[in-house]
């Protein structure tokens, strides 16, 4: 597996996140990573780039701890991992065309190489034209959209998605749920994409994995998920409030 | 009482602490000079020449209100050519390079600790650490380059503009010629005088930049967060001003 969480704890002062997180990646097909908004899923998302260390635990990429990787070697796993933020963390001061640039820049290629890897991934996200926008000048969802841009310019063996259809209309968040299978399909690159999102989890998604309480309460393919037994799980993807106050999720038997 | 005394004399020397470590990380990332040299121009221009014209602005006025203070002090006391002695001892090794250093500890400490933290709560920090850059290499060498190397510079244009301000005022306004005036200021210059205040100067643009950097890193929880954050550098860099005005005192003179 090429990438795996094992037994990942993490904390901010008294507030436990992770409890026990573990999870397997399998390579070239997107795992979506679904939980209620809070329950760490982006925290979870951050250890595999090292932009986060576990307190307790784990997470290997290509057979290699992450937390235990030194300056170079960081640097050198960052550039086959290309990241999507939530709300694209664009450069401000940046035009689209630079923002792309930016990462492109580090990898020492060639000027022609680098216009053509700008072109190539912004028509890749049906943005043509949009170049020396800046970020203020675009809407949300084409800022969604540069973002992943920006992330598939560097032909990363793995992309990650932070909550890629989070504040996005219905027609727009379809437009990114498109782009992320078409992304998959082009660049064939290993994902996960975290969201609550389960009309876009469905969309995208080979695997489900469900994060509750800071640990993984089921992990399956889609029709698995789709089909299960699961109290919480089933509450979740429904999206029905718990009528009954607090479901005891410790009695109930976790498949898949 | 005596609790709360101990507690913040600890929170003290932990911010040191943490702020010691801050600056070893930065000066182990200037090897990186491929990332930070090319941002290092920009920086100047914002840190350096952007600030001139507040920094003129203050010594001049510094400059008239020396002139008059010491004839007032002076009087009847000491020859008047004193008044020269004065605004160019005082000009060059302190009000020039603190009261220009308080203003740019605004200036430039808000602005840099207000930009990162906004990079920071919008995740552009991590963007750029995802794109295989060292954040340190990136926005913090640049910025503490140009503060270290223009403060000095500022200092300098400033203190000439007080001096010229103090001098045109004496001229004018009391009874004072210009040969008087002009022997008056070489009466104790040293060389000293011009070096010791441009120490100070790339000590207090050091401090600003670093400070304003660290604390804008530091930066959580949204516009809220931003805004404490820009407070504390403009607070900690006037401090550090101040505690480092002191230290070179003691030190140099």
């Amino acid at each position: 597996m090429p990438i795996v969480f094992h037994d990942v704890h993490k904390g901010f002062g008294t507030k436990k996140v992770l409890q026990g997180f573990s999870l397997e990646v399998p390579d070239g097909q997107t795992t979506v990573v679904i939980g209620y908004s809070g329950s760490g899923k982006s925290v979870a998302l951050k250890h595999v780039v090292g932009l986060l260390d576990p307190d307790q635990g784990e997470v290997d990429v290509d057979g290699k701890v992450v937390h235990r990787l030194d300056a170079a070697g960081l640097t050198e796993l960052r550039s086959s991992i290309g990241f999507v933020f939530q709300f694209a963390a664009l450069f401000d001061s940046m035009t689209v065309r630079e923002n792309i640039l930016l990462g492109l820049k580090r990898r020492g290629l060639g000027t022609r190489e680098m216009n053509d890897r700008v072109a190539e991934s912004l028509a890749l996200v049906d943005l043509e034209g949009v170049e020396e926008r800046y970020p203020a000048e675009l809407s949300g969802g084409m800022r969604k959209r540069v973002g992943i841009a920006r992330a598939i310019a560097l032909k990363p063996r793995y992309i990650l998605y932070d909550e890629p259809t989070t504040g996005l209309d219905p027609v727009t968040a379809s437009v990114i749920n498109r782009l992320m299978v078409r992304t998959r399909e082009r660049v064939g690159a290993t994902s996960i994409v975290v969201t609550h999102d389960m009309r876009s989890a469905y969309t995208v998604g080979d695997r489900i994995a469900m994060l509750f309480r800071g640990a993984i309460r089921q992990v399956g393919s889609v029709e698995q998920i789709r089909r299960t037994h699961d109290p919480i799980v089933r509450q979740f993807i429904e999206g029905r409030p718990d009528a009954s106050g607090e479901i005891d999720a410790t009695a109930v038997e976790v498949t898949g | 009482m005596h609790d709360v005394v101990s507690v913040r004399l600890q929170r003290t020397f932990l911010a040191v602490g943490h702020f010691a470590g801050f600056l070893w990380d930065t000066a182990r990332s200037t090897r990186d000079v491929r990332t930070w040299l090319p941002l290092t121009m920009a920086q100047m221009l914002r840190v350096g020449v952007q600030s001139v014209p507040i920094a003129l602005f203050i010594a001049a006025f510094t400059g008239i209100v020396l002139a008059l203070l010491s004839s007032y002090v002076f009087t009847e006391a000491a020859p008047l050519y004193f008044v020269g002695t004065f605004v160019g001892k005082a000009m060059l090794i302190e009000l020039s390079p603190v009261l220009v250093g308080l203003a740019l500890a605004g200036r430039v400490g808000a602005n840099i600790a207000a930009e990162l933290g906004t990079m920071r709560v919008t995740e552009q920090v991590d963007a750029l650490e995802t794109l295989a850059y060292n954040p340190l290499s990136y926005l913090v060498v640049p910025r503490v380059v140009a503060a270290t190397l223009m403060f000095p510079v500022v200092v300098a244009l400033a203190s000439a503009v007080g001096i010229a301000s103090g001098w045109i005022t004496a001229v004018n306004l009391l009874d004072l010629s210009n040969p008087e005036f002009e022997h008056g200021l070489r009466l104790f210059y040293r060389h000293k005088d011009i070096w010791f205040g441009l120490v100070k100067a790339m000590s207090f643009g050091l401090a600003i930049a670093a400070i304003g950097c660290v604390r804008g890193l530091s930066t959580r929880g949204g516009a809220e967060g931003v805004g404490r954050e820009t407070t504390r550098a403009v607070v900690h860099g006037a401090e550090a001003i101040l505690v480092l005005d002191a230290f070179w005192a003691l030190v140099l003179l």
